[in-house]
């Protein structure tokens, strides 16, 4: 079914970046790494499209662009919809003859905001109509780009500014949207979940995603310094925490079929080596408010709803 | 800066942008900049894969990692992840 | 009159008539969602495409906003789009209907004018388009099913054309043009798209420092849609304005050339005279009800009468220069407006008319007329009611309440 493309870290180092230098984003920014390995995975003509968000705003800047494909921006909402107009129209104009190209790769992004909330009917439209393309969510757990609001993608007991920790409420009281499980439900191709410290899982995912017929999904799990308040260069150790610690399991669903990944397999078969949420945790600020006293139990709740999806996930994978 | 900028007729049609990023140099936010021990580096390229701005190069030439400091935001990724701490952030 | 092609008759609703023109236009890709009075568009538009009469891409999108977010990126691959909605689905739409015409693509859409909620209300009234007088677009309002068909297919050579790249909607009323049967004269398939053509698209400066066509293609890579800031939005919305200054001549020789081809016209296709060279008293007036109005201003003018009507085609750009030209010898006017400004002293249209003659040497006394909310019905009596007003202002050379309303009880 896919390609099985092999490569090595210089390999991807010598691939020119589609997503060029001279971006706004953050210092650390790791949505900015997901972007450029994802555009690593490019396998030929590809046109891209974002919504609105950090990596749009950050890459867009009149009269700069970072984008040296094809790209279009419209609107917040409408990423899977942007897609769509622009996989319909690759369909005919090679039907009237009037595109020469054999293959034309659509991708769009989307950080958590223009994907969990805003913009899920687009995307739930988009993948019910079967466009061929990939989607990929950059998710940096709140609406960064206008000021760490809270989104349906904000980790319960996470302080924003929308779901502050306060004095009597310790952050977002609800729990992370499972948007990748939503997206199985739609009975699509491919869905897979990637963090960037995995990078060769991440850039094999999203080949995937690309030469796969018909909708695919990638979930992307991207700290954010500025929102998570955490050190700058700490953006991809945090993303390998996540997945040690279960928070962000490493899978994919291929036709509904459900498999681990990566570290995931691993801690899967040997779960001596799964590592507790308070590692994770404490590096970042945003979660400060849990280790006191007050609040300290919404950390067993954290703990204790991870290893329960963890659970299920392992169910569903076949090796519980 | 502002007689440099373009009216409303000279600008191309339709807002298409007509300057790739690459003129834009971030390189000047850094306030700590990656410094290499080139003894202790493995060349894994690592860093030029994990570099949020792409500001690490890989030169085949010279078969050797290039920092470009004209992008380099200063963010310390690099230094975090070198397997083998070649890396060292300094003012 | 050069060659006046032969044309069939088919009996089309103005919702067929629409869908039937857009058939013939080559169209690429339409997007729509279903909403009535639209849903026949949708429909019959379905039946070509699963009857294979169209080399078109039908989207069937799950909701108006989509439909115009598509639209707007497969016309920026390259495609020609179409598509058609009304009230409460052009209000979801609204925000893209501003990036539409911020990109520049070219996209025609249908409105099947409808009221907006609420309460809710499926029937005719101009509250939907009207609310989008500023949203860039340009606007032609038609008078019949006959006159739908025929400015869908300009509409076309009008969107695409360079100097204006601005989408185009063309609006007929809801249920009254949209559902009722009409005898439309259709041009042959080879000819529609003939006059259509293939979509011209300019050159632009692109970020690699290449002229390239523009539009969405691996070869010339080229970003659409970037945020600008306070340094630049301005500028782009002066060129936009431009392109609508740029607008009123094209869509004369657009309407010119098809109505050498057709034998029909309507007015200069911007403004519609009836019989008001020599009117003392006129009525201004878009759509339907403008052939209510003329059905009134021949039996006035029988009675001996000097009654004319002034119908708006184009209102979006406004012909301010045949507006002027148009009232220049009449006396009193009223301005029927099928939509409310709320707070605004007066509908839409009444606003721009006043705007208008506010400069011109002579002004006639301007009423404005309130009506057909909702779908309600306005009769040949009522209008003729209205043209003894116009005689009453004459005569007492006052003009009595400013806004009234049409067949509103109380």
């Amino acid at each position: 079914m896919f390609s099985e493309w092999k490569f090595t870290a210089k390999d991807i180092a010598k691939k020119p970046d589609l997503f060029m230098s001279g971006h706004r984003a953050c210092a650390g920014c790791a949505s900015a790494t997901v972007l450029r390995l994802v555009l690593k995975a490019v396998r030929g003509p590809t046109i891209v499209t974002s919504a609105t968000g950090c990596m749009e705003v950050i890459s867009s800047i009149y009269p700069y662009t970072s984008w040296a494909i094809p790209w279009i921006h419209t609107a917040f909402e409408n990423a899977g919809a942007n897609a769509s107009g622009i996989e319909a129209t690759i369909k005919i104009l090679k039907k009237k003859g009037r595109l020469k190209k054999e293959q034309i790769d659509v991708i769009a992004f989307a950080g958590d905001g223009g994907t969990f909330d805003i913009g899920i009917q687009s995307l739930s439209g988009a993948v019910e109509r079967g466009h061929d393309f990939l989607y990929v969510l950059y998710d940096n757990e709140a609406y960064m780009n206008t000021g760490i609001q809270r989104s349906g993608g904000t980790p319960h007991g996470a302080s924003t500014t929308t779901s502050p920790a306060g004095k009597v409420i310790p952050g977002k009281v609800q729990y992370k949207k499972p948007i990748a499980n939503i997206m199985v439900a739609h009975d699509m191709p491919y869905v897979a979940t990637a963090s960037p410290h995995y990078w060769k899982d991440l850039i094999t995912k999203a080949r995937r995603g690309i030469e796969v017929n018909g909708p695919a999904f990638l979930h992307a799990f991207a700290p954010c310094p500025r929102g998570w308040r955490y050190d700058t260069s700490k953006s991809i150790e945090i993303s390998r925490l996540a997945v040690e610690t279960c928070l962000f399991p490493l899978w994919e669903a291929i036709n509904g079929e459900y498999q681990l990944s990566a570290a995931s397999k691993v801690i899967a078969l040997k779960p001596e080596k799964k590592k507790p949420m308070r590692e994770y945790l404490k590096m970042q600020r945003r979660f400060r408010h849990l280790f006191t006293p007050q609040f300290e139990k919404v950390l067993e709740e954290i703990q204790r709803t991870t290893d329960e999806r963890w659970q299920r996930l392992l169910k569903k994978c076949g090796m519980a | 800066m502002t007689s440099q900028k373009r009216n409303w007729k000279e600008i191309p049609l339709a807002g298409v942008c007509w300057k790739p990023s690459t003129e834009y140099l971030t390189g000047d936010w850094k306030t700590y900049k990656p410094v290499r021990d080139v003894e202790k580096c493995t060349r894994c390229t690592l860093c030029v894969v994990f570099c949020p701005d792409g500001a690490i190069h890989w030169n085949p030439e010279k078969e050797d990692i290039e920092f470009d400091y004209n992008f380099c935001k200063g963010c310390g990724i690099c230094a975090n992840e070198c397997p083998t701490k070649a890396i060292e952030m300094k003012l | 009159m050069e060659n006046v092609v032969k044309q069939k008759v088919l009996a089309l609703n103005g919702d067929e008539a629409v869908a039937f023109a857009a058939k013939q236009s080559d169209v690429d890709v339409v997007a729509a969602y279903p909403v009535t009075p639209q849903t026949i568009i949708v429909e019959r538009f379905s039946e070509y495409v699963a009857n294979g009469e169209v080399d078109t891409e039908f989207i069937c999108v799950e909701s108006e906003h989509s439909a115009m977010t598509a639209c707007i990126t497969a016309s920026a691959t390259g495609a020609r789009t179409f598509t058609a909605t009304a009230a409460p689905g052009l209000a979801l739409m609204h925000e893209m209907l501003y990036v539409a015409s911020g990109c520049r693509t070219p996209v025609v859409m249908v409105i099947a004018n409808r009221a907006l909620s609420a309460p809710l209300n499926i029937h005719c009234d101009h509250s939907d388009s009207m609310g989008e007088r500023d949203s860039g677009w340009i606007q032609m309002y038609a008078e019949n099913s006959q006159e739908a068909y025929d400015s869908v297919i300009q509409a076309f050579r009008i969107a695409e054309n360079p100097d204006i790249l601005l989408p185009v909607m063309v609006c007929l009323d809801g249920f009254t043009l949209s559902h009722t049967l009409e005898n439309v004269q259709v041009l042959p398939d080879d000819i529609v798209k003939k006059f259509v053509g293939v979509r011209t698209i300019p050159l632009v400066t692109t970020h690699e420092g290449k002229n390239a066509p523009f539009k969405l293609d691996t070869e010339n890579p080229m970003s659409m849609g970037p945020i600008a800031l306070q340094d630049y939005y301005f500028e782009f919305k002066r060129q936009q304005e431009e392109a609508m200054k740029n607008t009123l001549k094209i869509i004369q020789q657009v309407h010119e050339e098809y109505a050498g081809m057709s034998g029909r016209r309507y007015g200069d296709g911007m403004l519609e005279s009836y019989r008001l060279d020599d009117a003392e008293i006129s009525i201004i007036c878009l759509g339907s009800t403008a052939g209510t109005v003329k059905t009134v201003v021949d039996e006035l003018r029988a009675e001996g009468v000097r009654a004319g009507l002034l119908r708006i085609r184009t209102f979006r750009p406004l012909p301010v220069e045949g507006i002027v030209r148009a009232l220049k010898n009449v006396k009193a006017v009223a301005v029927m407006d099928r939509s409310m400004s709320f707070g605004g002293y007066g509908g839409p249209v009444f606003h721009e008319i006043r705007h208008v003659l506010y400069d011109a040497s002579t002004h006639p006394c301007l009423v404005n007329y309130i009506y057909g909310l909702g779908g309600r019905d306005t009769s040949p009596s009522q209008i003729r009611r209205i043209f003894e007003d116009l005689q009453r202002i004459l005569q007492t050379q006052e003009a009595g309440k400013l806004i009234r309303y049409v067949g509103l009880r109380g």
